[in-house]
């Protein structure tokens, strides 16, 4: 047995089925011994896409196991980095692997040596250089048990390529991680939930505000059930739609400077603000000072320092939302809030964003409401970054099914490859990526990553022949003044469908779009659908 | 606000990086960082001194716990630690300013530690605020070149643990 053996048998141990890679000599030995267990190793064509599919496949499934991927040092790693970083901003648990020149070269400018445990510091939870080959076992089980605990997200254990080759007599996997350094908070202080319960009871005018640390606790159903209870309005974070059915009459949308006006004013107007797993950052809260100013501001997160980072809060409240929420209901307080309610429900419809959209083209809103309406209740929504990012979460509709992207970073090119991952966890599952023509062409080389591995793909392109988010920011701020937003040069979708084998279904205007939108669906074979949207159409 | 933060941490490689990194990531100051291992060869000590607003100072406390190779934090103020700090100081002296330095020592409870026919090396350790009182006073005197080890501190005895 050798340390790569140790390896794998880590990830057995784990109960790890999928890993997400790209090899190269030094983690050669690695996947060397993954051919002697039943793990499946899917190779990428990037490396970056190896964490955004290893992120989708986590997500499809509630972060239950952290996604693993598994790639070469130096530029394999560097590669890696970027999905790394998504996974980070966005708390998404993921192990990820990468050989490293052996031993005695580390430091010595080896070729495809990369400093990678120092490169990612500042965006992984922990990371490990291993040295000694006794050391995988702990290090993998503390590496799973970092990933998926507290605040989730990335870990990453770089192994020199001698250490995986290394003569080892015994396996043991740890039975439990001893960590004097990593103690997280999961329960709630009963003393802060009770403010919390006397504020509501005191409160005309809450509103929860939910972020993607209620998805990540899987306090989905706790948080629902509460609102539900006492009738209690909710706004989400672009992290946190889904928390709530988008179209549940307590949900009046996502907050921040591309997000609903009639969500924004629910929070500014509030007397009492419960944040629950959100960061506050810039584009959800824009002036968190101003926000918070005037109202009883409740911050519920796993991460202390998530609390009071961005804005301060009367009642700070550290703990897992799924386990508050738990005890939050049931306690028991009454409270009439029905006046509010209305009051919301006159702002959802005076302030609803009116788009005039050019008949000649796919009105993308409508387009997106009608492709999300049309699809199965559970299925899973995964949205690029871009103004196709924005068009979703403003028209998205989610029931039971899950609402994925990368809200923190926005990295362009997340979704295709986070669909392979996802579609693989969640097979049964209905999978569609949204995406720009730009961020589409990030990633078109999984394609044939889906192809190889038979994994069905529905993606949706709206095609503008720009970058149009960053054409729409040009717009405003250097009046129309556009550069390097051009994207003529786009390979033709239906040429390219045909080399992967993929179906190809091209819609022009609204006319034929529910035709369109049910052929994409149905077609059991993977399938693009590019619809051709207005090149002048703005998200605001 | 000035505040300093014992840091109490893994004794292992690349843990001054990461405290180090996170500082400059999240753009905290540093007046001074001081390491060293404890009684426990296993954990080092790390003494910080940082400034910043109210929110600040309380986000550098709870970033450093996030840390994982990060044992245990204490954050207090200047008032409530015993604080030292050691410096080397090589001066160039001559016949006519060597009595002025050698008086200026002897103030401040300096010593010589050091000594050719023209250089010598100075070295205090005392409070932060008079190890720098001891440099100005230095001033009009050619100094070559002066190390510091940083502020070390521990709480006073009187703090309650």
């Amino acid at each position: 047995m050798n340390g790569a053996d140790i390896m794998v048998k880590c990830l057995e141990a784990e109960g790890v089925k999928d890993i997400f890679g790209y090899p190269g000599v030094a983690i050669a030995p690695f996947y060397n011994s993954v051919l002697d267990s039943d793990i499946r190793s899917i190779l990428v064509r990037t490396e970056q896409s190896a964490a955004h599919a290893a992120s989708g496949y986590t997500r499809a499934f509630n972060n239950e196991l952290p996604g693993v991927c598994a790639v070469t040092s130096g530029p394999g790693a560097t590669n890696l980095i970027t999905g790394i970083a998504t996974a980070f901003a966005d708390s998404i648990p993921l192990v990820c692997i990468t050989g490293q020149v052996k031993r005695e070269l580390i430091g010595t400018d080896a070729f495809q040596e990369a400093d990678i445990t120092g490169a990612c510091e500042s965006f992984v939870k922990y990371s490990y250089l291993i040295r000694d080959v006794e050391d995988i076992p702990r290090v993998f089980k503390e590496a799973f048990h970092v990933a998926s605990t507290g605040r989730k997200g990335p870990v990453l254990i770089d192994v020199p390529i001698d250490v995986q080759q290394a003569t080892v007599k015994n396996f043991k996997y740890p039975d439990s991680v001893d960590m004097r350094t990593y103690k997280p908070t999961v329960k709630g202080n009963a003393v802060q939930m009770k403010k919390v319960i006397h504020e509501l009871e005191k409160a005309k005018r809450p509103v929860l505000c939910a972020g993607g640390g209620v998805l990540l606790s899987k306090g989905k159903y706790e948080v629902l059930s509460f609102v539900e209870k006492h009738n209690i309005p909710v706004v989400t974070t672009m992290m946190g739609i889904s928390v709530v059915p988008t179209e549940h009459k307590l949900c009046y949308g996502m907050v921040g400077n591309n997000g609903k006006p009639y969500a924004n004013r629910a929070m500014n107007e509030a007397d009492l603000l419960i944040m629950v797993g959100a960061s506050i950052a810039d584009r959800s809260v824009t002036q968190p000072d101003l926000v918070t100013k005037g109202k009883v501001v409740v911050h519920i997160d796993v991460d202390p320092a998530e609390i009071g980072k961005n804005a301060s809060s009367n009642i700070p409240l550290v703990g897992d939302a799924r386990a508050i929420f738990d005890e939050l209901l049931k306690i028991d307080y009454e409270a009439d809030y029905s006046e509010w309610l209305k009051t919301l429900d006159e702002y959802k419809i005076s302030m609803a964003i009116k788009r005039s959209p050019d008949p000649s083209y796919v009105d993308p809103a409508a387009f997106i409401n009608m492709l999300s309406h049309s699809m199965d209740k559970d299925a899973i929504y995964i949205a690029d970054v871009g103004q196709n990012q924005i068009w979703s979460c403003d028209n998205v509709c989610i029931r039971e099914g899950k609402f994925m992207t990368t809200g923190g970073m926005g990295t362009m090119g997340y979704s295709i490859p986070a669909a392979i991952g996802a579609k693989l966890r969640r097979p049964e599952r209905q999978v569609v990526a949204v995406c720009g023509d730009g961020a589409f062409q990030m990633s078109m080389c999984e394609f044939a990553t889906a192809r190889q591995h038979g994994v069905p793909m529905k993606v949706v392109v709206l095609t503008n022949n720009y970058l149009g988010m960053v054409r729409e920011y040009q717009h405003y701020t250097y009046h129309d003044k556009y550069s390097v937003v051009d994207l003529s040069g786009n390979p033709d979708l239906e040429k390219l469908s045909s080399a992967y084998d993929m179906s190809y279904i091209k819609l022009t205007d609204m006319s034929g779009a529910q035709a369109a939108i049910d052929k994409f669906l149905a077609d059991s074979n993977s399938c693009i659908l590019e619809a051709i949207i207005d090149p002048m159409d703005l998200v605001k | 606000m000035k505040r300093i933060y014992s840091v109490l941490v893994e004794n292992r490689s690349g843990v001054l990086m990461k405290v180090a990194g996170l500082f400059s990531r999240r753009n905290f100051n540093i007046d001074s960082l001081a390491v060293g291992e404890t009684e426990d060869a296993s954990v080092s000590r790390m003494t910080i001194v940082s400034s910043g607003d109210e929110r600040t100072i309380e986000q550098i406390e709870k970033q450093l716990n996030k840390k994982l190779d990060v044992i245990k934090v204490k954050t207090y103020d200047e008032h409530s630690g015993i604080n030292r700090e050691m410096m080397l100081v090589k001066v160039k002296y001559n016949k006519n300013n060597r009595r002025d330095i050698m008086e200026n020592c002897e103030i401040l409870g300096a010593s010589i530690v050091d000594m050719s026919n023209n250089l010598m090396i100075i070295q205090i350790c005392d409070t932060p605020e008079r190890t720098a009182m001891f440099l100005k006073m230095l001033k009009g005197i050619s100094i070559l070149e002066v190390a510091r080890t940083g502020t070390l501190s521990l709480t006073k005895c009187s703090e309650a643990e």
